[in-house]
C-alpha cells in the first residue's frame, strides 16, 4: 500500500510541476534545430541539389546516437564511462549552486584532483584494497584543496567566485603541465608531458571485469564512486544540519546570518565539498578510464558540468539524469562521427540547445502550444557585489 | 481638468486586487484614498499611471476615453505620481534624475548638464524646494528626496499628482512642510492624490477620502464631519481597538545594558554615536526615530550582526560585546528583524523550516550533523496552531504566505522559548490590521512574564502605545528618554528632527 | 528647511582597514620578490627601443633599488597610507615592477622593448572590445558571460565570409554573427526573462560546438574557405613618425583604431550624453527610468545587440587581424578574460582598456620570454597574468559593485 502511495505521489508530482515534460520537449527541440544544422551543412549535398539526401545523413547520424549510446551492451558499457565524470562535476557545480555559489572552477579541481589521486596511484605498491580508496580519497582532498582557494578568497576579500574560479582553471591547465614535465610525473621514456602510468592493480576496476575482461567495455567502478557520490549529496542536503544551513544561505545569505549561521565558513565548506566532487571525477578519469595523466585529462567536463546542473536543477536526481542524458550524448556521439561522418562537435550544439530551451519554459510552451506552470530554473548569479 | 476612474478591475493570479473601482479626480482638490496594507490603493494607482494594464474598466480624461500603456503615456496627459519607494537612481546627481526621460541636449545627443541644474533650480525655487542640483542621491535624508521626486513630476508638468504613502518616510516636522507644499500644489491649480493608511493625516489635509477595502470602494466621506474611528472601521471591516490593551508594567531588575556603544559602517560613517541605555525585566522600552538616523545599526550590534567599534552590551550583567548572533540567541535574546523578506525568512523554504530557522542546531532539532525533521515538525506543527498562522500546510513555501503569516512565522519562531531579551524592529510593517493586534498582544505578554523588550519602529503611534518608556534617536544618538504617557506626539516629532520642544528647555 | 547630513568622523572601518593592509603588504611581497628573485641575475639588459638606440639597464643593481623602495613603500602603506594616491603610486610600482622583471629576464642580452609593447596593445584588442561589449551589457543591467561565445561565433563567421568575398565583408559578417549571438542573449534574458548567466553559458556552448562542427564538418573539407590575407598595419602620418610610441600606439591594424576609438566613444556615451544617462539608469534602477516613460525593453534591446556588434569586430580581430584563418576554439577563453577586465576596470570602458592592455602585455611578455632563456619554466610566465587578475580582483576590487540591476529580469509592470 505504501508503495502504491508513493508512486501516485510521484506521478502527481510529475504532472503537478511538468518539469518532465518540458524537459522532453527541450530535448526534441534541441534535436529538431540540429536536424537543421546537420542538413544546413551538408553543403556539397545541397549544392549537387541532393536534399533527400541531406535529410537522409540526419536520420542515420541520430539513429547511430542512439545505438551508440544505448544499442548494445559495449554502448551502456561507453555511455556510463562518459557519464562518471560528468556525474560528480555535475554534483560539483550542483552542491555549489545550492550554497548559493556559482561553481566554474571544476576543471581546475578536477586537475588537482586527478593529479593526487595519480600520485598515490603510482608511488604507491600497497594492497589493492587499500591503496585504490586512499588513490581515490586523495583525489577528493585535492580538489577540495583547490575549490578552497576561491571560497577562501570569497570570505575573506568578496572576491567573486566567477573571476577567481576561472582564473584558477587556467592556472591548474599550466601547473598541471609543468607537473608533467618534472621528474616526479613525468613517464621516464618519455620527452611529451604525460605522466608515469598507474599499474594495473592500482586503478579503479572495470565494472564488467566479469564477463571475460573484455577490453571494449570501458566502464570502471568510478561509476560506483558517481552513484555514492549522489546519493551522499541528498542525504547531505536533505538530511545533514550543514545540509539545511546551505540551503537556506544559498536561498538568502542574509537570513542565515541573521539566523546565527557562520557564513564565511558555509562559503569556503561549499567550495571544499564542491572542489572534492570535480576532484573525484579527476581520481575516476584518472584511475580508472586512462590509467595515466596527459596535459588536458579534464577537457570540458567542468563547463559540461554547469549544463548538467542546470539542467538537473541542481538536484541530485536531476544531475545524475542531466548526467547520464550528456554521457549518452557523449558516446552516442563517437559512434555518430565514425558511422556518418557527422562531426562529434554536433553533441556540444545539442546540449546548449536542450539548456536553452528548459531554461526557457515560456519558449518551450509557445512553440508547441502546451499549458504548463512554467517552473523557472531559479537565479544562479547574485550580482558582482557582496 | 476632471479624471475619471471608471469600473475598474485589476486581476492578479489568486486575488482581485481592485474590484469595479469608480473614482473622479479634479484640480483644485485633495482627494484622500485610504486602505489598509493590500486594500489594493497602489494597484490602483499603477493602473492609473499606465505601469499596470486593467483587466476591466477605462478611464476618462475631460469626458474622453484614453488609453495608458506606459508611463510615458501618463506623464503625456499630465499625470505624475510620487512613488512609495523613491524611483531614483542612488548614484545620479539630483539634476540627472529630475531630467531623465526629458533631457535637455546639446550637439550629438550630448547632455546638457547646465540647462539641468537650471531646470531644478527653476523649478525648486518656485515652490520653495531648497534643492542642490549636482547633490548625490544617496548621500541625501529622504525628506529631500522626497522633494527631488515632486521636482521630477513639476518639470514635467503634472496637472495631478499622486502621493503613494508620501509620510511613511518624513518626521512630523517634515510632514508638516509636506503639508504645505501640498498646499502650494493646490493653490497652482493642480489636483492632488493622497494615498495612505494613516486616519489623522487623511482627516487633516483631504478634501474628499474615498476608503478602499479588499479592492472594492467601500464609501467615500467628508473629512469634515467623519471621525477617526468611523473610517477605521470602514477600512478594516469591523470595529477596531486602535489603543494597545496593556496593564501598567511592574520593572524588575536590569537585563539589557548598552554603554557607550558606537558603530562605524563600511564607508566610514558614525551610524551609532556614543549610546547608552538599558532595558529593565518586564519593561518595554521603545525606540523612536526617522528612518536611517541609526536604529538598524543599532540593532544589528545588540543582536551580533555587526560589530560595534566601541562600548559594550552587558546582558544580566555579564559582557555580551563579543558574543556571536548565535550565542546572544542561547543566552535568551529574541530578535524580530526590521525586514522580514530580507533576513527574517527565507521564502524558498517550507514554513515548518522556517520556525526552526535560528534554533535547528538545537538539541532539540538535531543530533550531531543529522536533522531530526519529525522533531521539527511536529513543534511547527503547534507553532502554526498556537499562533494562528494561516497556511495550507506546514510543508509549503513560506514566500506564499500573506505578509501577515509571515510575520507571524517569525514571532512565532522567535517569542515560543524561554526569553530574557526580546528585540522587534518594525514589529508591525506592511502587515494587516488583524495581525497587527495579535502581534502587539504577543509582545506586552512577553513583557508580563518578565521579559526586557525593545521595540524599534518608526511609527510613532506603534511606538507611543507599546513603550513604557521611549527614547528618540537622531543621527545616532539617543536625544530623548521619555514617558509616552505624559509626552505629546509633537514633543517626540521635534526630538526626532534633531530639535528640542520649548517645554524641554529648563 | 533643515537637512541631515551624514556625520563624519575620522574613524575608518574595518573594511577599509583590511584593504589598506592588503595593499601594504602587497607592495612587501612585490619588494621580496624583486630582491631576492629579480635581484639574483647580474649583468646589462638591453631594451631595444628603436633600432639605433638600445637602453640599457643594469638587471641587478635596479632590482635591488627597486626593492629597498618598494618595502619602504609598503611600510609606510601599512603605517599611514597614502590615501587617494594609494592607486598611482600603485600603478607606478607595478609599471617599475614589470621593467625590472624584464630586465632579470633579458639581462646578459637585449630585445626589442618597443616590439614588446605594439605587440601588447595588437594582442589586447579582442580583450579591449570583448570589455567594451560586456560594459554596454551589464551598464543596461544585462550580464553579459557570453562575450566568449560573441567573440569565436565572430571570428568563425568573418573567417568564411572574410576568405570567400574579402575582408570588409569579413568583417561586416562578423558583426552580423556578433549580433546574432546577442540577440539570442536578449530575446532569452529580455522577453523570455531566463536567468541571464544560464543564456550566457548556453551561448558559449552553442558557439564553441557549431563552430567546432562547422569548422570539422565544412571548412576542412573546403580549405579555401578558411584563407584569407589579413589586414596589414597601416602606419598614420605623423603621429607614426612619434620614436618609440609612434611604433607602439600608430602603426597598428585598423582593428586597433577602432579599439581606440571605441573605448573614446563610449565612454564619452556613457558619462555624456542622454543615451549614456538612459542606459546607467537602465543598469542601476531601471524602474526609476520606466515610471519616467523611458523604453527599458527596447534600449535594452539596442544596447545588446550593439554589443554583439562590438564584440563582432573583436572576434574578427583573429582571422582578419591577425592569423588569416580560422581554428578550433581559436578565442582560447579570452572572452572570459574580457568579462574579467569588465570587473577589473569597474564597468568603466578607460578601466577596462587599462586591464585589456596588463592581460595583452602579459601576452606579449609570453612570446618574447620564449626567445630568453630565464631559467624558470615557461608555465609560471605564462600563468602570471592569471595569478595577477586573482590578486588584484581578491585584494582590491573586492567587494566593487557592478551596476545594480544587472542580472534581473525587468518587468514592466
Amino acid at each position: 500500500m505504501k508503495i502504491v502511495a508513493t508512486l501516485r505521489r510521484l506521478a502527481d508530482r510529475i504532472a503537478r510541476t511538468s518539469s518532465l515534460r518540458i524537459t522532453l520537449l527541450a530535448i526534441l527541440s534541441a534535436m529538431v534545430v540540429g536536424a537543421f544544422i546537420i542538413i544546413l551543412s551538408d553543403i556539397d549535398k545541397l549544392k549537387n541539389g541532393d536534399i533527400l539526401g541531406a535529410v537522409h545523413t540526419v536520420g542515420s547520424a541520430y539513429w547511430a546516437l542512439v545505438v551508440g549510446s544505448f544499442g548494445s551492451l559495449r554502448a551502456i558499457s561507453a555511455t556510463i564511462n562518459s557519464a562518471t565524470p560528468l556525474i560528480l562535476c555535475g554534483v560539483s557545480v550542483a552542491v555549489a549552486f545550492k550554497a548559493g555559489l556559482f561553481n566554474i572552477g571544476a576543471t581546475g579541481q578536477m586537475l588537482a584532483g586527478g593529479m593526487a589521486a595519480l600520485w598515490v596511484g603510482f608511488s604507491m605498491d600497497g594492497p589493492v584494497i587499500i591503496q585504490v580508496p586512499l588513490a581515490v580519497l586523495a583525489g577528493a582532498v585535492g580538489g577540495a584543496a583547490y575549490g578552497a582557494i576561491p571560497g577562501v578568497l570569497k570570505a575573506r576579500t568578496g572576491a567573486h567566485e566567477v573571476i577567481t574560479t576561472i582564473m584558477l582553471n587556467n592556472m591548474a591547465g599550466f601547473l598541471v603541465l609543468w607537473l608533467l614535465k618534472t621528474n616526479m610525473f613525468q613517464r621516464t621514456d618519455r620527452t611529451d608531458p604525460i605522466s608515469k602510468l598507474v599499474a594495473a592493480p592500482g586503478r579503479l576496476p572495470r565494472l564488467f571485469g566479469f564477463m571475460d575482461n573484455r577490453p571494449d567495455l570501458v566502464a570502471h567502478a568510478g561509476f560506483i564512486v558517481a552513484i555514492l557520490a549522489v546519493i551522499v549529496y541528498w542525504w547531505f542536503l536533505n538530511r545533514s544540519t550543514s545540509g539545511f544551513e546551505f540551503r537556506a544561505f544559498g536561498m538568502n545569505a542574509d537570513a542565515a546570518q541573521y539566523a546565527g549561521m557562520h557564513t564565511k565558513r558555509l562559503t569556503v565548506m561549499a567550495m571544499m565539498f564542491a572542489g572534492a566532487f570535480a576532484g573525484l571525477a579527476g581520481a575516476a578519469e584518472v584511475l580508472g578510464t586512462y590509467g595515466y595523466a596527459s596535459q588536458n585529462f579534464a577537457g570540458n567536463i567542468g563547463f559540461d558540468a554547469i549544463a548538467i546542473a542546470l539542467l538537473g536543477r541542481s538536484t541530485p536526481l536531476g544531475t545524475l539524469l542531466a548526467a547520464l542524458l550528456f554521457g549518452a550524448l557523449q558516446a552516442g556521439g563517437r559512434q555518430m562521427q565514425v558511422d556518418t561522418d557527422v562531426p562529434i562537435d554536433l553533441i556540444v550544439v545539442l546540449r546548449a540547445l536542450i539548456v536553452m530551451f528548459i531554461a526557457a519554459p515560456l519558449l518551450i510552451k509557445s512553440i508547441w502550444r502546451i499549458k504548463v506552470s512554467p517552473t523557472s530554473l531559479g537565479q544562479t548569479f547574485k550580482g558582482w557585489g557582496s | 481638468m476632471q479624471l475619471e476612474l471608471q469600473g475598474i478591475t485589476k486581476r492578479f493570479p489568486g486575488v482581485i486586487a481592485n474590484d469595479n473601482v469608480n473614482l473622479t479626480l479634479k484640480t483644485g482638490e485633495v482627494l484622500c484614498l485610504i486602505g489598509e496594507n493590500g486594500a489594493g490603493k497602489s494597484t490602483l494607482m499603477n493602473v492609473l499611471y499606465g505601469m499596470y494594464k486593467a483587466d476591466e474598466g477605462q478611464i476618462v480624461l475631460d469626458g474622453k476615453p484614453v488609453v495608458f500603456t506606459s508611463p510615458a503615456d501618463a506623464i503625456a496627459a499630465g499625470i505624475g505620481m510620487v512613488h512609495q519607494h523613491f524611483m531614483l537612481v542612488p548614484v545620479f546627481t539630483v539634476a540627472e534624475n529630475v531630467v531623465l526621460g526629458v533631457e535637455p541636449t546639446g550637439r550629438f545627443g550630448s547632455l546638457d548638464i547646465d540647462k539641468a541644474r537650471e531646470m531644478v533650480r527653476e523649478v525648486s525655487d518656485r515652490y520653495n524646494l531648497n534643492l542642490d542640483p549636482d547633490a548625490v542621491i544617496e548621500d541625501l535624508p529622504v525628506g529631500v528626496q522626497q522633494r527631488v521626486e515632486i521636482v521630477k513630476v513639476l518639470l514635467r508638468d503634472a496637472k495631478v499628482v499622486v502621493f503613494d504613502e508620501p509620510t511613511a518616510v518624513l518626521t512630523p516636522k517634515e510632514i508638516i512642510e509636506f503639508f504645505e507644499i501640498v498646499k502650494t500644489l493646490i493653490a497652482a491649480n493642480r489636483g492632488v492624490v493622497f494615498i495612505t493608511h494613516k486616519l489623522k493625516e487623511a482627516l487633516n489635509v483631504a478634501d474628499r477620502i474615498a476608503v478602499l477595502r479588499r479592492g472594492q470602494v467601500v464609501g467615500e466621506v467628508d473629512p469634515k464631519t467623519a471621525t477617526e474611528s468611523q473610517i477605521a472601521e470602514m477600512m478594516v471591516g469591523r470595529p477596531v481597538q486602535l489603543i494597545v490593551d496593556k496593564k501598567p508594567h511592574a520593572p524588575g531588575e536590569v537585563v539589557l545594558e548598552v554603554k557607550d556603544l558606537s558603530v562605524v559602517d563600511a564607508d566610514g560613517r558614525t551610524m551609532v554615536d556614543s549610546v547608552s541605555f538599558s532595558v529593565r525585566a518586564g519593561e518595554v522600552v521603545g525606540i523612536a526615530g526617522v528612518q536611517g538616523n541609526g536604529q538598524t545599526e543599532l540593532v544589528d550590534a545588540l543582536t551580533g550582526l555587526r560589530d560595534s567599534t566601541r562600548g559594550n552590551v552587558s546582558l544580566d550583567g555579564v559582557d555580551i560585546t563579543s558574543d556571536s548572533p548565535r550565542e546572544r540567541h542561547a543566552k535568551g535574546i529574541a530578535h524580530v528583524p526590521e525586514d522580514r523578506q530580507r533576513q527574517g525568512l527565507v521564502g524558498g523554504l517550507s514554513v515548518a523550516e522556517n520556525l526552526i530557522l535560528t534554533r535547528y542546531h538545537d538539541e532539540e532539532f538535531s543530533h550531531g550533523i543529522v536533522m531530526d525533521w519529525p522533531a521539527a515538525h511536529s513543534v511547527a506543527e503547534n507553532l502554526i496552531a498556537e499562533y494562528d498562522i494561516r497556511t495550507p500546510s506546514a510543508d509549503i513555501d513560506a514566500s506564499t504566505l500573506s505578509g501577515g503569516n509571515q510575520q507571524k512565522v517569525i514571532v512565532a519562531r522567535e517569542l515560543s522559548r524561554p526569553l530574557r531579551l526580546s528585540i522587534a524592529a518594525q514589529p508591525t510593517r506592511g502587515v494587516d490590521v488583524g495581525s497587527i493586534e495579535y502581534i502587539h498582544s504577543r509582545i506586552i505578554k512577553e513583557r508580563d512574564t518578565g521579559t526586557a523588550v525593545l521595540i524599534v519602529s518608526t511609527e510613532l503611534d506603534e511606538v507611543m502605545a507599546l513603550s513604557d518608556r521611549l527614547l528618540v534617536m537622531y543621527r545616532g544618538k539617543i536625544v530623548a528618554d521619555l514617558d509616552p504617557k505624559v509626552s505629546s506626539a509633537m514633543d517626540i516629532g521635534l526630538y526626532m528632527a534633531g530639535s528640542r520642544p520649548a517645554s524641554a528647555v529648563n | 528647511m533643515s537637512t541631515i547630513d551624514p556625520v563624519i568622523l575620522p574613524l575608518i572601518s574595518a573594511e577599509q582597514r583590511k584593504q589598506a593592509r592588503s595593499v601594504g603588504l602587497t607592495f612587501v611581497v612585490l619588494g621580496i620578490v624583486a630582491a631576492f628573485v629579480l635581484g639574483n641575475r647580474p649583468g646589462d639588459a638591453g631594451f631595444k627601443l628603436v633600432d639605433s638606440y638600445i637602453f640599457v639597464i643594469p638587471a641587478q643593481p635596479f632590482a635591488r633599488i627597486l626593492a629597498l623602495v618598494l618595502i619602504a613603500l609598503g611600510a609606510a602603506q601599512l603605517l599611514k597610507g597614502f590615501g587617494k594616491w594609494t592607486n598611482v603610486v600603485l600603478s607606478i610600482s607595478a609599471a617599475t615592477f614589470v621593467i625590472s622583471f624584464l630586465a632579470w629576464a633579458a639581462s646578459g642580452g637585449s630585445f626589442s622593448f618597443t616590439g614588446m609593447l605594439q605587440d601588447t596593445v595588437t594582442r589586447s584588442v579582442p580583450i579591449i572590445l570583448g570589455a567594451i561589449a560586456g560594459i554596454l551589457c551589464e551598464r543596461s543591467g544585462i550580464i553579459n558571460i557570453a562575450i566568449e561565445g560573441q567573440l569565436l561565433g565572430s571570428a568563425f563567421a568573418g573567417a568564411v565570409a572574410g576568405s570567400l568575398l574579402g575582408p570588409w565583408i569579413g568583417i561586416v559578417a562578423a558583426m552580423a554573427m556578433g549580433v546574432g549571438l546577442s540577440s539570442i542573449l536578449a530575446v532569452f534574458s529580455i522577453r523570455y526573462r531566463v536567468d541571464q548567466v544560464i543564456v550566457g553559458f548556453a551561448i558559449n556552448f552553442f558557439a564553441l560546438g557549431l563552430t567546432s562542427f562547422l569548422a570539422a564538418r565544412v571548412l576542412t573539407d573546403h580549405p579555401d574557405y578558411n584563407i584569407l590575407s589579413p589586414l596589414r598595419p597601416i602606419a598614420l602620418p605623423l603621429l607614426s613618425n612619434i620614436p618609440v610610441i609612434g611604433v607602439v600606439l600608430f602603426t597598428q591594424t585598423l582593428f586597433v583604431y577602432f579599439a581606440y576609438l571605441a573605448v573614446a566613444v563610449a565612454t564619452w556615451s556613457l558619462y555624456h550624453t542622454k543615451w549614456g544617462l538612459r542606459t546607467r539608469a537602465i543598469g542601476e534602477y531601471p524602474k526609476a527610468a520606466g515610471t519616467l516613460g523611458v523604453d527599458v525593453i527596447k534600449l535594452r534591446y539596442r544596447n545588446v545587440l550593439l554589443a554583439g556588434a562590438v564584440a563582432g569586430v573583436g572576434g574578427a580581430w583573429w582571422p582578419i587581424g591577425m592569423v588569416g584563418r580560422f581554428d578550433q576554439n581559436i578565442t582560447n577563453g579570452r572572452g572570459f578574460i574580457a568579462l574579467a577586465a569588465v570587473i577589473f576596470g569597474r564597468w568603466n570602458p578607460v578601466g577596462a582598456l587599462s586591464a585589456a592592455l596588463v592581460f595583452g602585455l602579459a601576452e606579449a611578455i609570453q612570446l618574447k620570454m620564449s626567445n630568453l632563456d630565464t631559467g624558470i619554466p615557461s608555465e609560471f610566465l605564462l600563468m602570471a597574468p592569471y595569478l595577477v587578475t586573482l590578486v588584484v580582483v581578491a585584494g582590491f576590487v573586492g567587494r566593487s559593485r557592478g551596476p545594480k540591476a544587472a542580472g534581473q529580469p525587468y518587468d514592466a509592470q
